[in-house]
């Protein structure tokens, strides 16, 4: 089945519903209030009266519908990809702009496929949550979160240059209207915050932009090739260190704003504090990932020379945005932010095991964007239903006390806040040892650093535990456990963490070639500073001291070989 | 001697008719046009004037479709009939479609009275077909001096407003500012040749080896400055925002368009055919120039209150996104060019259609405010001007982000690698300005309508006016977008839309407009 179908089932959905509800809704409302449209403005209060319900309620259920069937589509995919392939399977390649050489190329491979599933899960999950709520104008909301999910999977699957850069942009401009139209706060407030948001990250996907079109000319021409943007052909015209460099610092912008990292964090805390929930669900659980993903698929296979000169620089930044990160969070009193600022921190987990430049710590960073993805969009649940408890309020100050009340809640909360923290058993503890020990073999002091972040993650989780469920009952706390409904969104994915507790080689398993393959040029630009001062003078010395004179290459299987 | 003359014969150049048709059907049209608008009826005013003007717009986009393909020098090789220039007339023609429907119920039509309004238009499109085409000096400038003339009094048409007459005074002076530095630059560079003809400048320039020469290069500096002055390239833009402000919106949608069009036209057949032996020497000069463009354009557009104001320095910038294209003078270049200039003919017509609807609609001009909450009580007008918003900001999915990948794309591989970086950076500050546009449509609220039903001051009277002309009073608001206005906006916003997801057809349409020039 071609993955056209699984990209823009969702946004197919989105533009279905909101036509029905238009329809419906106008002619509905045509007779009673053909006066009032005519006006304009109460057009959309007339939508909500009792006799546009089903009306209003259409988009809400199609696009659950259609956020199954790309969950549905997506396990299906993971399911028939043997972790043995190398290399894309069920490709689409089409030509899309023929002068400019970009493909339609759309591909599945063990960097992706998980995180296919990863995306359609957790919008499958706050569409559902979204749909447990009233929206203003529900086709229109529905509109822009279907068409968010289609380009990040848009980005996931894209195999080619240009393609990716245009998901990649695209997909940030229905948050624009979502955080603008639904998000919490004052207007002039959220149109300020979705605002920076916006040209925040934009400002380094631009700069993407221009970073991509100098990597498809510049290395046609340098290769005297014909231009092309498809990154399996990108990956035999070696670009010149000196434009690899540029180029990849471009692209290093683009994707650390958009993890975020530490110093490119500016947008984060306005734009966690006023997204809706189930907006914010998937805006730091799936979107953050194509950040620390484009590092996976682009910047290392394309720019290998490039990312292992930057590879210090790439690990000061990560390190930076794990301390920061950390100790932020545990001074914050803001649930939303506390969560925010423990993606900075996860993030930089992420950026570090990608740049430690060996097969481990780039796996363990692969299995670590399933795993936070997984953590982070239950924790933000968990946070809204807390504030409905405490009146409204996601400040933990004011919540507390209801853990005896509410065991169900409170023991959804506990696995989903151990598995944050990294406990051993997790699946993001295999993770996190991965990309330490990544590091570890890269970087020694780096790592050691590294390790106090693992600490720093228990102490924020757990005080974002105790403090909302424990303590002292908190000033108009209303204990209730979790009902029916956010049990249902809940408990699927509470299990699935459980489930890669359990079994985290079914990422690992699948990540593992493709990881090795995305890693391998830019550990082999990285090594062979040491390999030559380290490794060979060692053979050397042994052969010499074989006396024997070392024709070959001078590592130690030639001097072995010789009787 | 008197018999001598006589017995002579005037040997007039060889007039190929088929070559020349769009111009004459153009022309043409603007001289029925005139005539029929001295009928009596109002009825044939209003309306079988506007009807006309786009029948002679259909039948020049016809004529030159007819005319594809052809590659030839006409009427003494003053005109060159090829790719580019059709392509660009067939823009022109569109553009000055859109605006006849766009001023078809305009209070500057009817006060300038509608045959004069729709013959000085058509003229002007004549002028702009005739630059598009010329391939000598002399040609050029005439082109040009078409083109601006009767725009300088289209600016002026409603002439009962002070600021369209102030606008229409501005361009005048500036424009001829602009015009004779162009034609003392022209001047020079016939001085400095010894020719007038395109080719024959490049053949002089290569066998005389001028390219350092001072004459030319002064010469080609006042034809930088004259044609910089017309295409509001900074920093001779000061005039653009004032001026698009003033003038009746129908016409600054045409003067945004259509000039830039005809601008951008001549800059790619002077400097990259006339000139482009020099091209190291004037090269990096107009790169300059397009990044002070982009940059200047960009930050002035910030903060803006007035849409027209803000389109007007959005202009600038994205005339310094085309000069791109210019500076690199290869053949991907010139394509790329010709490509953004129809993205852009598509994205402004969607976005002035939105602002004449609404300057008719609800009472607060072209101030942002007019557009808040357009998205709740007219999507029909708010889904074209947030694709043409998010468009010219070169955002996916959108034509604007294909037209500024083409651009950057031949801006590095033209070797000017740092002008497409511009070009993003430019984009960036883009945001800051797009974005509260659509802000203002999908999050705000609508205002309650200025204090009431806006009230219009009642107009100074007209010297030699007419009572029949204040027969229904001009600016009282319309309940609903008229649909020549909506359908301009939605095919303008559609188009905008297609020729994001499905470049193709667009491609192939630029794709000889540049092997006509031959660059390489």
């Amino acid at each position: 089945m071609p993955l056209s179908i699984l990209i823009w089932l969702p946004a197919a959905c989105g533009v279905l519903g909101a036509l029905i509800a238009t329809a419906t809704g106008r002619s509905a409302s045509a007779r009673p209030t053909s006066v009032i449209t005519a006006a304009g403005e109460h057009a959309d209060s007339a939508t909500g009266g009792p006799a546009n319900a089903s009306a209003a309620r259409a988009p809400g259920a199609l696009a659950l519908l259609g956020t199954v069937a790309a969950l549905g589509l997506a396990i299906g995919y993971i399911a028939d990809y043997s972790p043995g392939t190398s290399g894309l399977t069920h490709v689409t390649d089409v030509v899309w702009i023929s002068e400019l050489g970009i493909h339609y190329k759309l591909g599945i491979d063990g960097l992706n496929v998980m995180l296919i599933g990863l995306a359609t899960l957790l919008f499958a999950m706050a569409t559902l949550a979204a749909n447990l709520r009233q929206w203003n104008r529900p086709q229109l909301f529905y509109f822009h979160f279907m068409l968010a999910e289609s380009a990040v999977l848009g980005a996931f699957l894209a195999q080619d240059l240009a393609l990716f850069v245009a998901f990649f942009d695209l997909m940030l401009i229905p948050f624009y209207f979502m955080i603008g139209m639904w998000g919490r706060g004052e207007r002039p407030e959220r149109v300020r915050a979705t605002l920076k948001l916006v040209i925040y990250t934009l400002v380094g996907s631009l700069l993407m932009l221009s970073a991509a079109i100098a990597t498809g000319v510049l290395a046609s021409e340098q290769n005297g090739a014909p231009l092309t943007f498809v990154l399996s052909n990108l990956q035999t015209l070696p670009l010149s260190t000196g434009s690899q460099e540029w180029i990849f610092l471009f692209f290093a912008a683009a994707f650390l704003v958009k993890m975020p990292a530490f110093p490119l964090h500016g947008w984060m805390p306005d734009g966690y504090r006023t997204m809706p929930i189930e907006v914010l669900m998937v805006f730091s659980g799936v979107l953050s990932k194509v950040g620390a993903y484009g590092f996976l698929r682009i910047a290392l296979p394309l720019y290998p020379q490039a990312a292992a000169h930057f590879q210090t620089l790439m690990l000061l930044i990560a390190l930076a945005s794990i301390l920061y990160g950390s100790m932020v969070a545990f001074t914050q009193t803001d649930a939303r932010l506390i969560a925010g600022f423990s993606s900075v921190a996860q993030m930089g987990f992420i950026t570090l095991g990608i740049f430690s430049l060996n097969p481990q710590g780039a796996q363990g960073a692969l299995l670590q964007m399933v795993n936070h993805g997984l953590v982070v969009a239950p924790l933000l649940f968990i946070v809204a239903l807390l504030a409905r408890r405490a009146g409204g309020s996601e400040d933990i100050r004011e919540m507390g006390g209801i853990a005896f009340r509410a065991p169900v809640l409170a023991a959804l909360f506990l696995i989903v806040a151990l598995a944050t923290l990294a406990m051993p058993g997790s699946a993001n503890f295999v993770g996190e040892f991965l990309i330490l020990l990544g590091v570890f073999q890269a970087k020694l002091a780096i790592a050691i650093i590294a390790f106090a972040g693992v600490v720093m993650a228990s102490v924020y989780a757990l005080r974002l535990f105790i403090r909302a469920l424990h303590n002292r009952v908190g000033k108009g706390v209303e204990a209730r456990d979790i009902g029916l409904l956010d049990r249902v969104v809940l408990v699927p994915v509470v299990s699935v963490i459980l489930f890669f507790a359990v079994y985290p080689q079914l990422a690992l398993r699948r990540g593992e070639d493709s990881v090795k393959a995305a890693v391998a040029p830019a550990q082999a630009a990285a090594t062979p500073v040491r390999t030559a001062s380290r490794k060979p003078t060692f053979a050397q010395a042994m052969s010499q001291f074989q006396a024997g004179p070392v024709t070959g290459t001078g590592n130690g299987e030639a001097a072995g070989a010789r009787p | 001697m008197s018999a001598v003359l006589a017995s002579a014969t005037l040997k007039g150049p060889h007039v190929d008719f088929a070559g020349l048709s769009p111009l004459m059907a153009l022309l043409g049209g603007a001289v029925v046009v005139l005539l029929v608008g001295l009928l009596g009826s109002a009825w044939v005013r209003a309306h079988l004037v506007p009807a006309l003007s786009l029948g002679a717009l259909a039948a020049t986009l016809g004529l030159t479709i007819w005319q594809w393909g052809e590659e030839k020098s006409i009427l003494a090789g003053a005109l060159r009939i090829d790719d580019l220039s059709l392509l660009l007339t067939m823009l022109l023609a569109i553009g000055g479609a859109a605006t006849v429907l766009l001023a078809w119920r305009s209070l500057a039509a009817r006060e300038a009275a509608h045959g004069e309004f729709h013959a000085l238009l058509l003229t002007s499109i004549g002028g702009m077909s005739l630059l598009a085409a010329a391939q000598n000096t002399v040609a050029l400038f005439i082109g040009l001096e078409l083109l601006s003339i009767p725009l300088y009094v289209l600016c002026a048409t409603e002439m009962r407003r002070e600021h369209s007459l102030e606008s229409g005074l501005k361009y005048l002076i500036i424009g001829s500012v602009g015009s004779a530095t162009l034609l003392y630059g022209l001047a020079l560079i016939y001085g400095a040749t010894g020719a007038t003809d395109f080719t024959t400048i490049a053949a002089a320039i290569s066998s005389k080896g001028l390219a350092s020469d001072v004459l030319l290069l002064t010469g080609i500096a006042l034809c930088l400055v004259g044609l910089a002055f017309k295409s509001s390239v900074a920093p001779f833009h000061q005039w653009t925002p004032d001026v698009y402000e003033g003038a009746p919106t129908p016409v600054t949608a045409f003067m945004a368009v259509a000039t830039k069009i005809a601008a951008l036209g001549v800059f790619l057949r002077f400097f990259d055919v006339a000139l482009i032996e020099a091209q190291h020497s004037w090269g990096p000069a107009v790169a300059t120039l397009a990044a002070i463009t982009i940059v200047v354009g960009n930050v002035g557009a910030l903060g803006q209150s007035s849409l027209k104001r803000m389109l007007a320095y959005s202009s600038v910038a994205q005339a310094g996104y085309l000069l791109a294209g210019v500076v690199v003078a290869t053949q991907l270049g010139v394509r790329a060019t010709v490509f953004y200039l129809a993205v852009y003919l598509f994205m402004n017509m969607a976005a002035f259609a939105v602002i004449v609807a609404r300057e008719r609609q609800a009472g607060h001009g072209d101030k942002v405010q007019s557009v808040a909450g357009l998205g709740h009580t007219n999507p029909w007008l708010a889904w074209p001007l947030t694709l043409s918003m998010l468009s010219l900001a070169g955002i996916p999915a959108t034509a604007g982000f294909i037209g500024k990948f083409y651009l950057i794309d031949a801006a590095v591989s033209g070797g000017y690698t740092w002008l497409g970086v511009v070009i993003v950076i430019g984009s960036m500050i883009s945001l800051g300005y797009y974005l509260p546009v659509i802000a203002a449509m999908w999050m705000g609220e609508a205002p309650v309508p200025a204090s009431g039903t806006p009230t219009p001051a009642p107009l100074p009277a007209l010297a030699g006016g007419s009572p029949e002309l204040e027969e229904d009073s001009p600016s009282t608001p319309v309940k609903s977008p008229q649909p020549e206005v909506l359908f301009v906006a939605v095919l303008a916003g559609a188009a905008t839309l297609f020729f994001g997801l499905v470049p193709q057809p667009l491609f192939d349409l630029v794709h000889g407009a540049g092997s006509g020039l031959g660059l390489f």
